[in-house]
Parts: C-alpha cells; structure tokens; sequence
C-alpha cells in the first residue's frame, strides 16, 4: 500500500496511468468533428484536390509530345473566352430556355401533385421518378428516335404546319427536328424536369391547405390565391428547381452531341473534345473554370433578385 | 353592401353527408342579428362543418343559408359577408402582420387600408407589432391578429371556429372577455364554434348544442344549464347527477319556496303540479311537473336530475335540522376532494352511485370525511326530470354512430 487509506474504490490503487483518456466532456465536443469527418474526406479528395490540380492545368502551357508545365499563362483564359463565347452564350440560352420549359411544364404537374392527386399522389410521384431508372444515355437516345427525321412526331408537326412556323423562329430547319436547337432544348427540358419538379412538389406539398381557405374568406378569387400565397409561398421550390435545372444544363454536352449538330454544340461539347480529342488539357481546364465562374455569378444575382434568401 | 354591421343568419334544412356518413343533420337555426351565438358540442359532432358551411367553405348537402335576408348558399367564400377566425389562425407565414391584416381590404380595393389596418392593430393591441411575421409572435399574439385580420373587413357574420383552443388557460380566460368586449363594441354578428362549456357560459348569449349533427337544445346558457333537455346536454354542459326513478304520482303544486331566477319563468307553466317520484332504495323525490321532459303518467321512468352545486350535506345525526319539504337522500361519502373555493364529494346513495356535491367552503363540517352517513337535500325547484327512455335510445344512437362510420371530423 502506497500511503494512509483514505477511502473506498479505485482512488487507493497507486498511481494514476501517464495518459488520462478523454473526459466525457471533451468526447462530446468532438463527436460533431467525427461525423463530418468523412464528408470532408469526400470532398477534399473529389473536390478540393481536382479543383486544384485543374487550376493548375490552366495556367500551363506545352504539347502532348514535351510534357506541359506551369508557366501562370493566364492568355488562355481570354483566349478561350474570345474563342468560345459563341458557344458559351449557346449554353446559357439553351439552359435557360430549358428550365422555362421545365417551369412551365413542372409547375401544374407538381401543383396537380400536391393538392389535387389525392390517392393517386404515391403513382404519380414514382412515374416522375421512373425515368431515372433506365440510363441518362439511352433516355437521350430514345429522344433521336422520336424525333427521326420520318418518325411521326415530326410528320405530326409537319403536316400541323408546326415546323413551318418553328422554322421561321429558327430554331428547326426545314422538315428536320434533330439536329436543331429545339431538338437539344427538348432533350434538356426532358432529362432535367424531375430536377425541377421534386423540389416545386415538396414546397407546394408544404403549402397549408388552409392557408387557400383563409384567403377564400379573405375575398381573394381562386386566380388570386394562387398569385398571392401558392406562389410566394413555393419560390423556394422555384428557386431550387431552376438552380437544379439550369446548372447541369448549361454544362451539359450528351443532349447537344446527340441531338444536335454542330451548330448547337455547347460548351460542354467543346470541353469534352478539348479534353478528349484536341488533347489541350489548359484550354479545356481554363473553359471549364469560365463555365463554374459565369454560374456562380449567374446564381448568385439570381439568388439575390428573387429575394427569397428568407424562404430557403 | 358588405359594410352594414350585423346580419342575421338563417340556416334552413342544412345537412351535409359525406358517402356514408352524416356529419350534420338537416337542421334549423335563426341566429339574430348581432348576437353572440355559441355551436357547443364535443368534436365530431357537426359543429365546424355547420360554421364552414355558413363561411361557404363546404358546400352544403341540402337546404340553404340566408345572411341577412339574402340567400348565399350558391356563392362561393370569397363572395360572402362573412369572415372567420380559423382554429389554428392560418395567417400568411410569407406576409407580416400588417399585409395579413390588410389582405381582405385589398382584395376588395377598399382604399383607406392604412387608416383601417392601423385602427384594427390598435384594438388588438399589436400597433407595434406590424411589420413582424406571424412566426415571431406569441400564439395569443397570433390569435388577436387572426382576429384583427378578420375584423377589419366589417364582416356582416363573424366564424370563429375554436380560436382559443391553442392557448393556455389563464390566456384562454382574458381573451374570452376581451372577445366579448370586441364583440359588444363593434356589435357584428359572432358565430362561435366550442367544446369548451365554460367558453360559451362567458360569452355566448345563445347556445346550440349540438350532438351527432343534430341540435339537442338551444337557449341562453344559463337557461341550458339550469333546464337541460337531454342527459346529453345535462351531462355536456357542467355536471349532472341523474337519478333513475319511476312517477308514483302527480299532486298539486305544494307552493316551492324560494326558486332560483332562471326557474322562475317556469312558475307559469306549473299549473301541472308536482310529480312524485319513487327512485330505488324507497327514496321520494318531488320533481316539478313543468321541469319533466316526460309525460307525467303514474308509472313513467324519468331520470331526475340535479346540479352538484344545488345540493347541500348534512350528517346523518343533524338529519332532523333539515327543512320540511326539501328533497332528500341518504348515502355515504365515498370520496371527497379539496379545489379551494369549494370542496367535491362523491357520495354514493341507495338511490344512485356516484354522486357529486358541490359545497362552498365557508365552514367546514370535519365530520364530512370519506365513509360518512350523510344526507343529500335540495329544494324541489331545483330537480329537473328528463325522459329516462329517450336517454336510452340517444346511447344506442350513440354506440350505432361510434360503430363503422362514427369517424367525424
């Protein structure tokens, strides 16, 4: 025994181990670091260390055959800018055509969901969904069928005089409607609508039915309701469901390369084959830095004009 | 048009079904212009499908409803002088307090909506709180918003379907009189839809209550209270003790002393005399004949019933102090529970189980304990005698309703 007893239990066993564990206290503190500890794995090996890498790419100069390095050669950026813009602004139109399409379609189809479905809510949810079982690439496929240049659709809409009247807005050509930019604004519209109706569904879905009634009594007609509180109250779904559609739309290149030609290319086609088949890994590295900053810009006055900083 | 206060509500034959299920029964009511009229009944029974029919949010099954002479059954909410004062307020979470106010005057173009807004907030007390949301305000907050939101469109009928279910008590207290006052002052038809028995004693001048979509009775509060119809009402509106008994027989009238004010209008009608009445155990009651809602025939079963508060105890041994002519019972203390103002006893008697006793605490008998002989008195005035019966029947009803359809709303 090492000195005088001076109680029961593991006071009086000798000396204390050299490392203390943790307290319990200290243990608590740092379960939130633990739990967010895979998610920045993730994304510093799958974001942080691409970014970088592709920066760094941008700013190299060189050829396959010597290798390239860094020489902080920023003329790339405005070289593919100048280069590039027509296909950039093709991008931007396409996308935002695309997601007014999505809106305008997605919109009744999520209002009709959420207050007028009743039991057949659960079906109509899962047959918006269902296109994501088969993959994005046969789905885009199934879409140059469609519109063949003999399909019904098209002979639909030529004998309707549709065509003639697309035409002369320019966006088909003659008696084609692949490899027009209705044909890539259609296969657009078509794979991101789930993206735009999930979010406007679950903010109308949240919607208090009762809120309709109180304004019912409130003397506000049916058309009235819906400007003054459906819709406010889902611009969060709105404003979610554009950002969802118009991102990956305005970097898209399967649905230009598919249904397009090359007069539609955007500017994921041209990242793709400076990437893939020109081989000049900085111009193709420097374009996709310009595409992230004209979204981010795009987004970002986007977020502020709609004023819906408070809803999200 | 709209601007007029106070519109009389006439509903004439209303019922609604949905499949199956009746939730009202065709049924009449005449709500006098600028009253404060009170749709009293347990949830499920019809009460807020009455009101959301009034509002023209539910489309009645049959019959029609009159506003102000005018019938309103075919147009829709928005059309109808009517505002409502929703259960769980349903304010505009995207607008603040001032848009929520102002949202009806807007919607009908009226131009002075600061002047009005203003006012309105003032009256409810929230003049510096218009330009927060509804979220950041208290549930009573919210509450006089619903209100004011409602109020502010000088509605000719004002709905108001349970707006103070969501507060607490002590809340719950103040703004009935505050509601009361409101309603004195602008003087606007209130159509009040409760479970709370207490809620419509402060406020309402004229009850309905109802059960299974049908009116059971209709009066003034303490009119229902002091002659229930039905064992519904009496049980559904404060306590009743119900003695099962049969009539032995109808004499004249003994002269009742000292009758209660509510009673009193019934002296006219006592020309009927006084019913005898045998409950079990050999105990004679003496029931007022105009108080039975039974045919008075020798042999009848009625039910005779009594408020907790009108009787009095006294111990076995001072039986003999107890005025002649008084009804009586004997029992037993089984239970007896302090609330402060009075003291609750429940005392079972030969004559019924379970009987509640209201005494005030003025001074208190020690030898009332539990297990004490006691004997129950009242004064004759105050039995009333309700169809033991139609009691019988309305159960049956009850438990056939409760059966695979009895959901209610």
């Amino acid at each position: 025994m090492l000195g005088p007893v001076r109680g029961r239990g593991p006071a009086v066993r000798g000396p204390r181990p050299p490392v203390r564990p943790l307290g319990p206290a200290t243990r608590k503190r740092l379960v939130p670091y633990w739990l967010l500890l895979p998610g920045m794995l993730w994304l510093l090996v799958f974001f942080a260390a691409p970014l970088v890498y592709q920066a760094s790419t941008s700013l190299q100069t060189g050829s396959l055959e010597e290798g390239f390095r860094v020489t902080w050669h920023f003329s790339t950026y405005a070289d593919a800018l100048a280069r590039y813009s027509p296909q950039f602004l093709r991008s931007v139109g396409y996308a935002a055509a695309a997601t007014a399409l999505c809106l305008v379609l997605g919109y009744p189809l999520a209002y009709l969901i959420a207050f007028k479905a009743g039991r057949w809510r659960n079906v109509l949810m899962v047959l918006v969904i269902a296109p994501f079982f088969t993959s994005f690439l046969i789905r885009t496929l199934a879409w140059k069928t469609i519109l063949a240049d003999r399909g019904p659709v098209v002979s639909a809409l030529g004998s309707l005089h549709v065509l003639d009247v697309t035409s002369g807005l320019g966006i088909t050509e003659g008696d084609r409607v692949l490899a027009t930019p209705l044909a890539v604004v259609c296969g657009l519209t078509y794979n991101f609508l789930p993206f735009m109706i999930l979010p406007l569904y679950s903010s109308l879905e949240r919607v208090d039915g009762r809120l309709h009634e109180a304004a019912a009594d409130l003397y506000a007609r049916p058309a009235t309701i819906f400007r003054k509180v459906t819709l406010p109250l889902s611009m969060p779904g709105v404003v979610a469901g554009t950002l969802l559609t118009f991102i990956p739309a305005a970097g898209d290149y399967v649905n230009a390369e598919l249904l397009g030609s090359t007069d539609q290319k955007m500017i994921g086609n041209v990242i793709q084959s400076q990437f893939l088949r020109v081989l000049d890994y900085p111009t193709a590295a420097a374009l996709s830095f310009l595409l992230m900053a004209a979204i981010l810009a795009m987004v970002t006055l986007y977020l502020r004009t709609s004023g819906t900083e408070e809803l999200l | 048009m709209t601007e007029s206060f106070g519109g009389d509500v006439r509903l004439t034959g209303i019922s609604k079904t949905y499949g199956a299920f009746t939730a009202v029964h065709p049924l009449q009511l005449d709500i006098p212009a600028g009253s404060f009229f009170a749709l009293l009944g347990a949830s499920g029974c019809g009460k807020t499908t009455t009101l959301r029919m009034i509002a023209g949010l539910e489309e009645p099954t049959t019959g029609t409803v009159s506003l102000a002479g005018r019938d309103v059954t075919a147009l829709p909410a928005h059309k109808r002088p009517v505002n409502t004062v929703f259960q769980n307020y349903a304010l505009f979470p995207h607008l603040d307090i001032y848009e929520n106010v102002a949202f009806g005057l807007r919607r009908r173009g009226i131009r002075s909506v600061k002047q009005r807004v203003g006012d309105m907030l003032d009256l409810v007390q929230l003049g510096d709180h218009a330009r927060r949301r509804p979220h950041q305000l208290s549930g009573g907050q919210q509450q006089r918003v619903a209100l004011a939101r409602a109020l502010v469109n000088r509605p000719q009928v004002l709905l108001l379907d349970e707006p103070l279910g969501a507060l607490d008590l002590k809340l719950r207290r103040r703004m009935q009189l505050e509601l009361k006052r409101i309603q004195t002052e602008v003087g606007i038809t209130f159509v009040h839809v409760t479970h709370d028995q207490e809620e419509v004693m402060t406020m309402a001048d004229t009850v309905a209550v109802m059960n299974g979509g049908c009116v059971e009775q209709l009066g003034a509060p303490a009119d229902l209270y002091e002659n229930p119809g039905t064992v519904f009402v009496a049980d559904f509106l404060g306590t009743s003790n119900l003695i099962a008994a049969e009539v032995a027989e109808v004499v004249e009238s003994a002269g009742l002393v000292e009758v209660a004010e509510h009673v009193e209008a019934d002296r006219s009608s006592r020309a009927g005399g006084d019913l005898v009445l045998t409950a079990a155990g050999g105990a004679k009651l003496t029931l007022p004949a105009a108080r039975c809602r039974a045919s008075a025939r020798t042999g009848r079963k009625v039910l005779a019933g009594v408020r907790p508060e009108k009787i009095s105890l006294a111990h076995a041994a001072d039986a003999a102090a107890i005025p002649a002519g008084r009804n009586r019972l004997t029992g037993r203390i089984a239970d007896s529970s302090f609330t402060g103002v009075s003291t609750q006893y429940v005392i079972d008697s030969p004559a019924a189980a379970g009987l509640v006793v209201y005494e005030q605490n003025i001074e208190r008998n020690t030898r009332l304990r539990p297990g004490a002989e006691v004997v129950l008195h009242w004064n004759p005035a105050h039995t009333f005698g309700l169809d033991a019966d139609q009691a019988r029947e309305a159960k049956a009803e009850a438990a056939r309703r409760s059966g695979p359809s009895g959901a209610g709303n």
